[in-house]
């Protein structure tokens, strides 16, 4: 074997530095294991590329302090046996030693990676730290930036027609609380999608498969999936009806606001109102809906102030907050005051519907005729009047010179 | 003695206004302030409440962001619908003081009243078939149909947009008195009232008051309180006779209005009149679209 490489150095005339001639006394000195040390010989300089231009330089600093620190250049890269080696060499098999994550990621969207599938979350194959370590491209604080040079306005979202997430994810609470305040516990990409085994959000295994939704975000939320699982919508998509809303209908997935402002207060009324058209329509035409729509830090009345946000329940439910013994207490958060008759307002009627608000119907009847009555027979007369009075005092201003009509 | 004065007054009409006008008074200060404040709150009432009205048309929220939000645009209206609450009131007691407490004349009948009469309805068709080139131009007393109308529209008006606005405003109290389904009503009634208010001064009014060729761009007399002879007699010919005949012209001649006056008036009532125009475009395009 050392005649053999010794061989090989002198027909490779090129390679005869002092620094070869060191390396192959390395491995002369200890024949199977090719240490890092050796390696970096050459593969130490920075500047160091391949016939194709890319990078071939290792930081054995930044190696030796990496999660991979303690392996041996050759535990990775397995086909080379010594020095020199081959041009080309294969791709290193992460799944060797990582299989468990590699058959996940088989099954994963990201199976079909072009590019390098570990490295491309990972980052440098040799500088990869613990997750736990801020160095990670894969540590909490780094994994929307990571998951975002792919799933970002430049990515792949754009090349493949995915919505580009990144963005609204960043100003979101979640990406809020990551990015401003460091929070670790602070939902990221992965905490919803899970890391090598990511589904799409068709397939019924995934975390953000519909039905799964509440349980992926109660992971965090644990006493509002409790909430949600006692409510309607809980109960409907508990029971298969995938109609039903699940947290990301209302909160939206990636750009989730916090409910208690204004900006989601504003945006989250004509989400209920995707399904509940008519009680939206008729929502619409209140005093609450009129003054709520105009923006700013609203007080009035959106659904979820009288039905709930997460454990909305029947008005017949006693339970429930629109349930008849309960709406004096539930109109009076807001309305001091608020007495049983107070409470006979109708926050959905429908001045349009006979049957259903005939008092309504024939108020808003009269108002209308009143209306139409008075402005058409005064538009007339003005206007025959301003005909004519222009005429006179065209025909006067001709007579008699006075400006009179 | 009456019938020479009227004479040589019709005769002379042209001359006078040649040489210097006579004034004569219309409106007293009392009446001008009252239409001051009347017509301050209502384009305040007018621009906040359509804002509310229309909240979900782009201007609406541009405005309401721009002066402080929700918040801010219901204030305004309150603290307009209490003023305008205010004069209405002031009013009432004035009418039923003159009418009622002094016995004054012609306050509920007659031809100075405010009170509809046969001879406005007589007028009114008359009035349409000279539209049509039917027949003569009426002569028109102290207060014309169409004037009697805008008086008792906007009673009308306040009175309804009053009580239906208190009611949302006191909600609770007036669940006391009021059906449920009142509730629900008052703010139709509020809502359309105040549509029908704004439509009709801010086109109707504006034109059949300010804008129509006798008075183009716009009658100053509510704003001065007095008029010149020649549009007095003009405008309404049996109340220039009458006060000719019963030699009460001297009684009610005015100064001529002090040039500050009428500038000052004719920037207060454009403005009015810009605002109202650009309230009413608003109005349209949020009601059509």
């Amino acid at each position: 074997m050392i005649l053999a490489a010794r061989n090989r150095i002198r027909l490779s005339s090129c390679h005869g530095t002092l620094a070869a001639a060191i390396a192959v006394l390395a491995f002369a000195l200890e024949p199977g294991a090719i240490r890092a040390q050796d390696c970096l010989t050459c593969h130490g300089d920075a500047t160091m590329t391949d016939s194709n231009g890319h990078s071939i330089a290792v930081d054995g600093q930044r190696f030796a302090s990496s999660i991979h620190g303690s392996l041996q250049c050759s535990n990775c890269h397995a086909d080379i046996k010594g020095y020199p080696h081959p041009d080309k060499i294969a791709p290193v098999q992460c799944e060797t030693c990582h299989a468990d994550q590699a058959a996940q990621l088989k099954t994963s969207v990201h199976a079909d990676s072009k590019d390098h599938p570990c490295t491309s979350c990972h980052g440098n194959a040799h500088e990869i730290f613990p997750k736990t370590d801020a160095r990670s491209a894969v540590y909490p604080l780094n994994v929307p930036k990571t998951c975002g040079q792919c799933h970002g306005n430049n990515g792949m979202a754009g090349k493949h027609g995915l919505p580009s997430v990144y963005p609204n994810y960043i100003d979101s609470i979640h990406g809020f609380a990551l990015s401003k305040e460091g929070l670790l516990v602070a939902a990221n990409c992965q905490s919803c999608h899970g890391s090598h085994g990511i589904l799409s959000h068709t397939n019924p295994q995934s975390p953000t498969y519909k039905s799964n939704i509440p349980k992926t975000c109660g992971n965090c939320h644990a006493k509002i999936e409790a909430d949600y699982e006692q409510g309607v919508h809980g109960h409907a998509v508990a029971q298969g009806n995938l109609n039903a809303p699940v947290c990301s209908d209302c909160h939206t997935a990636h750009a989730i606001l916090q409910p208690t402002e204004s900006e989601f207060r504003m945006q989250s009324t004509p989400i209920c109102g995707n399904c509940h058209k008519d009680k939206f329509s008729t929502y619409r035409d209140t005093f609450h809906s009129q003054l709520g729509s105009l923006g700013g830090y609203v007080e009035t009345a959106r659904c979820w102030d009288c039905h709930r946000a997460h454990d909305v329940r029947p008005a017949s439910d006693p339970a429930s907050p629109i349930n008849q013994a309960n709406l004096v207490t539930t109109c009076g958060r807001c309305h001091a005051g608020a007495n049983l008759s107070f409470v006979q307002y109708q926050p959905h009627a429908n001045a349009r519907d006979r049957k259903l608000s005939p008092g309504l119907y024939f108020v808003r009847l009269f108002m209308n005729l009143l209306l139409a009555c008075v402005l058409t027979f005064f538009m007339i007369h003005t206007i025959l009047w301003l005909i004519r009075s222009r005429y006179s005092q065209v025909k006067n201003k001709a007579a008699n010179g006075g400006k009179n009509a | 003695m009456p019938d020479t004065e009227l004479a040589q007054s019709l005769t002379g009409t042209a001359a006078a206004a040649t040489a210097s006008p006579r004034y004569f008074v219309r409106f007293t200060r009392q009446q001008r302030y009252m239409h001051a404040v009347l017509f301050t709150t209502f384009l305040g009432l007018a621009a906040t409440g359509l804002v509310m009205r229309f909240s979900e048309s782009f201007w609406a929220r541009k405005f309401a962001a721009g002066v402080g939000g929700f918040g801010a645009i219901l204030f305004f209206h309150k603290l307009c619908a209490i003023v305008l609450t205010i004069a209405f009131l002031i009013h009432v007691k004035e009418v039923f003081q003159r009418g009622l407490l002094r016995r004054e004349k012609g306050i509920f009948w007659g031809s100075t009243s405010m009170v509809a009469n046969w001879k406005d309805v007589k007028d009114l068709f008359g009035h349409m078939r000279w539209f049509l080139g039917l027949g003569p131009k009426p002569q028109f007393e102290r207060y014309a149909y169409w004037e009697k109308f805008d008086y008792w529209a906007v009673f009308w008006g306040m009175i309804v947009i009053g009580f239906s606005g208190y009611a949302m405003w006191f909600a609770p109290f007036f669940a006391h008195f009021l059906p449920g389904w009142a509730l629900n009503a008052v703010l139709v009634i509020h809502s359309e009232e105040g549509l029908l208010a704004i439509l009709f001064i801010f086109s109707i009014h504006f034109v059949n008051t300010h804008l129509r060729p006798d008075s183009f761009p716009m009658d100053m007399v509510i704003f001065t309180g007095v008029e010149s002879e020649e549009e007095f007699s003009h405008k309404r010919p049996l109340e220039y006779k009458r006060m000719v005949a019963e030699g009460k012209a001297e009684s009610r001649l005015g100064i001529a209005p002090p040039l500050w006056l009428v500038n000052f008036s004719k920037v207060v009532g454009a403005l009015a009149i810009a605002i109202g125009l650009m309230l009413l475009v608003l109005t349209l395009t949020a009601y059509f679209s």
